[in-house]
C-alpha cells in the first residue's frame, strides 16, 4: 500500500476470450468490485460477467430521434402555416402527408447523431491518456490479448495480493498500472 | 443449379467455401489487414491507378470551373431537356452508395457472418458515391453558390424552403443520408483505429492514429455502450437507406411527366439501387483482393452471395420494368401508351434494348454456379449492370422528358463534352477517394475481423 496514490491497479494479461471471461468471473467471485475489462473486440458474455446493467445509449437515442422528429415536424409547419403562409388555389396550409419525408429523416438524423454522441460521451471520449496506456504490454489490447485490470479504488485492493491474486488466475502476466 | 454443386447451405458447403480461409487467429488478422496500410510499401500499381484517377478527378475540377463561369449552357441540357446527365448521374451514384449500407446495416441486423469482410470498403464506397452525387444537383442549380437557400435558415427575407416539394424531400434525405453514413462509417473505424495507433512506429502516425481513435482503450464498459450504439445505427440506417432512394423516386413520381408519375417507383427504385450497389460493390472487391492478396477473407463465398443478392435484386428491377410497360399500357391513358411506344421505337429506342440486355437478360447467367464462382465473369457482369443501371436513368430521364404532352414541346437531347468530362471526372474522384482510402485506413474491419475468429473458433469445436 506504500505507492496508492501511485498506482492506479494491477492488470492480468491472458490470452483467449475464454480466459479472460473466467478470470472476471473470479475476480468478481473474490469480492471486487472496481475493475474492468479490457478485449480487441466485443467479447460475447464479458458484459454479464463483469455484471453491467443495461446502458443509457438506446434512451438517449430514442429521446434524440423524438426531439428530431417532433422539431422537425412542428419547425414544418411553423415555417409552412404561420410565418411564411402561401395560399395556393385555397389548398391547406398544414399540407401534413407533404411534411412527413423531412419529418422522417429529421427522426433518422436526430436518432443517429445522439447515439454516436452519446455513446462517445458516456464512454467519456475523447480521452487521449488514460493510466492503462503506461502498461507497456497493453498495445496487445487492440490486437490479440485481453486484460483484466483491478484499480487501487477497490476497497479490498492490495497491491502485491492482487497481484499474486491474479497470478493465480494462470494470468499471462501481471503488471502494476501506475497512474502518471 | 448445375451439377457439382453442393446442397443449398449445407456444412459441406460452408466448408469449401468460407467467410475466412483456415488458420488464422486474433492477431494474425490483425497483422494481415494493418500491414497494408502500415509497413506494405506502396506498390507502383497503387501510383499508376492513383494517377489515372487523380487526373481524371483533375478533369472533373477543369468541368466544374468551366460550369461556373459559363454555367450551365455548356451542358447538352436544353429546354424542355432541363434535366439531363446531372440527374441521371446523381440518381445512378447515389443509388450505388445503397449497397454499402445495405451491406453494413441491412446484413449486420440479419446477422450475417459474410458481411464482416466487405462491410468496411463498401461503407466506404457508399460515403464517397453520395459526395459524387451530392456534386450533381449542385452544380445542375447553375449557381451553386446560392445552394444554402435550400437548407433551412433564418434569412433576413423571412423566406422558408417549400416543404411540399420534392427537391427540398431530397435535399434532407441525402444530406441525413451523408452524415449518417458517415457516422457508420467512423464508429466502425474506432477500434481499428486504435490498433493502426497501437501498431504504427513512427511518431506522426501514432499521432493521427491516436487523435482520430479518440483514445479508445477496448474497455469492456466501452464495449457495452459501443454494441449498443452500432446496433442502433443499424437499425437506423435500415430504414433511412429504403428512404433514401424512396425520396429520390418521388422527385420522378411527384411529377406528372409521362412515365415518371407511376406508384411503382419507389419499390423499383430501391430495388435498382441495391442491384447497381452490390454490382459496384464486386467491382471494387475483385481487383482489391487480388491486388492486396485478401482471397482469403473476400473469398468465392462473399462473391458467391454477392452475385447472388444481384441475381435478385434485379430480378426485382425487371418485374419494376414489366408492370411499368403493362401499367402504360394498361391504364389506357394515350400519353403513357406513347411513351412506351418511344421507348421501343422512338429516337432513343436503342438505349432501351440495351438497358433491357444489360440488366434483365445478361444477369440470368448468374444462376449458374460455374458463372458465380468465375471471378472474371463477375467482374464483367458488375461492369454491364453498371451502365445498365445507368442507362435505365438515362432513359427515365431523357425518354419522358423528350416526349411529353405537346408534340411542341418535344425536344432532343445529346450530351456534351462537359456533361462527358464531369461525369467521368466523378468516376475519378470516386476511384481517387477509393485509392486514398485503402492506403490509409483498413479496408477490412479488424476488430470484426477478430469477432470473426473468434465465432468460427467456437463453430469448430
Amino acid at each position: 500500500m506504500l505507492h496508492r496514490s501511485h498506482i492506479y491497479g494491477v492488470m492480468g494479461e491472458f490470452e483467449t476470450p475464454e480466459q479472460l471471461i473466467h478470470a472476471v468471473e473470479k475476480v468478481r467471485e473474490a469480492g471486487y468490485r472496481r475493475l474492468d475489462a479490457y478485449a480487441p473486440f466485443p467479447v460475447e458474455g464479458l458484459s454479464e460477467a463483469l455484471g453491467l446493467k443495461r446502458n443509457m445509449v438506446p434512451i438517449i437515442c430514442l429521446l434524440g430521434g423524438l426531439a428530431g422528429g417532433v422539431g422537425g415536424f412542428f419547425f414544418q409547419y411553423w415555417a409552412s402555416a404561420i410565418t411564411y403562409p402561401i395560399d395556393i388555389g385555397g389548398r391547406p396550409l398544414n399540407s401534413w402527408p407533404a411534411f412527413i419525408p423531412v419529418t422522417f429523416e429529421l427522426t433518422v438524423l436526430g436518432a443517429a447523431l445522439s447515439a454516436v454522441f452519446g455513446m462517445l460521451a458516456l464512454n467519456k471520449l475523447p480521452q487521449p491518456h488514460h493510466p492503462v496506456f503506461n502498461v507497456h504490454r497493453f498495445t496487445h489490447a487492440s490486437s490479440d490479448r485481453f486484460f483484466v485490470c483491478i484499480e487501487a479504488r477497490d476497497p479490498q485492493f492490495h497491491l502485491a495480493d492482487t497481484a499474486r491474486f491474479l497470478q493465480s488466475l494462470h494470468a499471462h502476466h501481471v503488471s502494476e498500472v501506475s497512474d502518471d | 443449379m448445375s451439377a457439382g454443386q453442393p446442397p443449398f447451405d449445407s456444412p459441406e458447403i460452408r466448408r469449401l467455401t468460407p467467410v475466412i480461409g483456415p488458420g488464422y487467429t486474433y492477431g494474425s488478422v490483425t497483422d494481415k489487414i494493418s500491414a497494408i496500410v502500415l509497413t506494405r510499401p506502396t506498390s507502383l500499381g497503387w501510383f499508376i491507378g492513383f494517377s489515372i484517377a487523380f487526373s481524371l478527378m483533375g478533369l472533373m475540377t477543369v468541368a466544374i470551373g468551366w460550369l461556373i463561369i459559363k454555367g450551365v449552357g455548356i451542358w447538352g441540357i436544353n429546354i424542355p431537356i432541363g434535366w439531363g446527365f446531372a440527374i441521371v448521374n446523381f440518381v445512378w451514384w447515389i443509388g450505388i452508395g445503397h449497397a454499402g449500407t445495405l451491406i453494413s446495416a441491412i446484413l449486420f441486423l440479419l446477422n450475417q457472418k459474410w458481411r464482416t469482410s466487405i462491410n468496411r470498403f463498401a461503407e466506404a464506397m457508399t460515403l464517397f458515391a453520395v459526395a459524387c452525387a451530392g456534386i450533381f444537383p449542385l452544380i445542375h442549380t447553375g449557381r451553386p453558390w446560392m445552394a444554402f437557400y435550400m437548407f433551412p435558415y433564418p434569412s433576413t427575407m423571412g423566406l422558408w424552403p417549400q416543404f411540399r416539394s420534392p427537391l427540398i424531400w431530397d435535399v434532407f434525405a441525402v444530406s441525413t443520408y451523408g452524415t449518417v453514413s458517415l457516422l457508420f462509417w467512423f464508429v466502425g473505424l474506432i477500434p481499428d483505429l486504435a490498433t493502426l495507433r497501437d501498431r504504427s512506429v513512427q511518431k506522426p502516425m501514432k499521432v493521427i492514429y491516436g487523435m482520430l481513435s479518440m483514445g479508445w482503450r477496448g474497455s469492456a464498459r466501452h464495449w457495452h455502450r459501443y454494441q449498443s450504439a452500432y446496433l442502433l445505427l443499424a437499425g437506423l440506417a435500415t430504414p433511412l437507406v429504403l428512404s433514401v432512394h424512396t425520396v429520390v423516386s418521388f422527385d420522378f413520381a411527384i411529377a406528372i411527366v409521362p412515365g415518371w408519375h407511376t406508384t411503382i417507383f419507389p419499390p423499383y427504385f430501391v430495388a435498382g439501387a441495391i442491384y447497381s450497389g452490390f454490382a459496384m460493390v464486386l467491382t471494387i472487391a475483385i481487383p482489391l483482393r487480388k491486388a492486396y492478396g485478401l482471397e482469403d477473407f473476400i473469398t468465392m463465398r462473399h462473391l458467391d452471395n454477392m452475385a447472388k443478392v444481384m441475381l435478385a435484386t434485379g430480378l426485382i428491377v425487371a418485374y419494376g420494368y414489366f408492370f411499368e410497360f403493362f401499367m402504360s399500357l394498361y391504364s389506357g391513358n394515350k400519353f403513357d401508351v406513347f411513351l412506351v411506344q418511344q421507348r421501343l421505337h422512338g429516337p432513343y429506342a436503342p438505349f432501351y434494348y440495351a438497358l433491357i440486355l444489360c440488366n434483365i437478360l445478361t444477369p440470368q447467367f448468374l444462376w449458374s454456379y460455374k458463372m458465380r464462382h468465375n471471378v472474371a465473369v463477375l467482374f464483367i457482369m458488375s461492369i454491364v449492370v453498371n451502365i445498365g443501371m445507368w442507362l435505365e436513368r438515362f432513359v427515365i430521364v431523357v425518354i419522358s422528358l423528350t416526349r411529353d404532352f405537346v408534340p411542341s414541346a418535344w425536344g432532343r437531347y445529346s450530351p456534351t463534352f462537359w456533361d462527358w468530362a464531369t461525369f467521368i471526372g466523378t468516376m475519378g474522384m470516386f476511384v481517387t477517394l477509393i485509392f486514398l482510402f485503402v492506403r490509409v485506413l483498413p479496408a477490412i474491419s479488424i476488430a470484426e475481423m477478430r469477432e470473426l475468429v473468434a465465432e468460427t473458433s467456437e463453430d469448430d469445436k
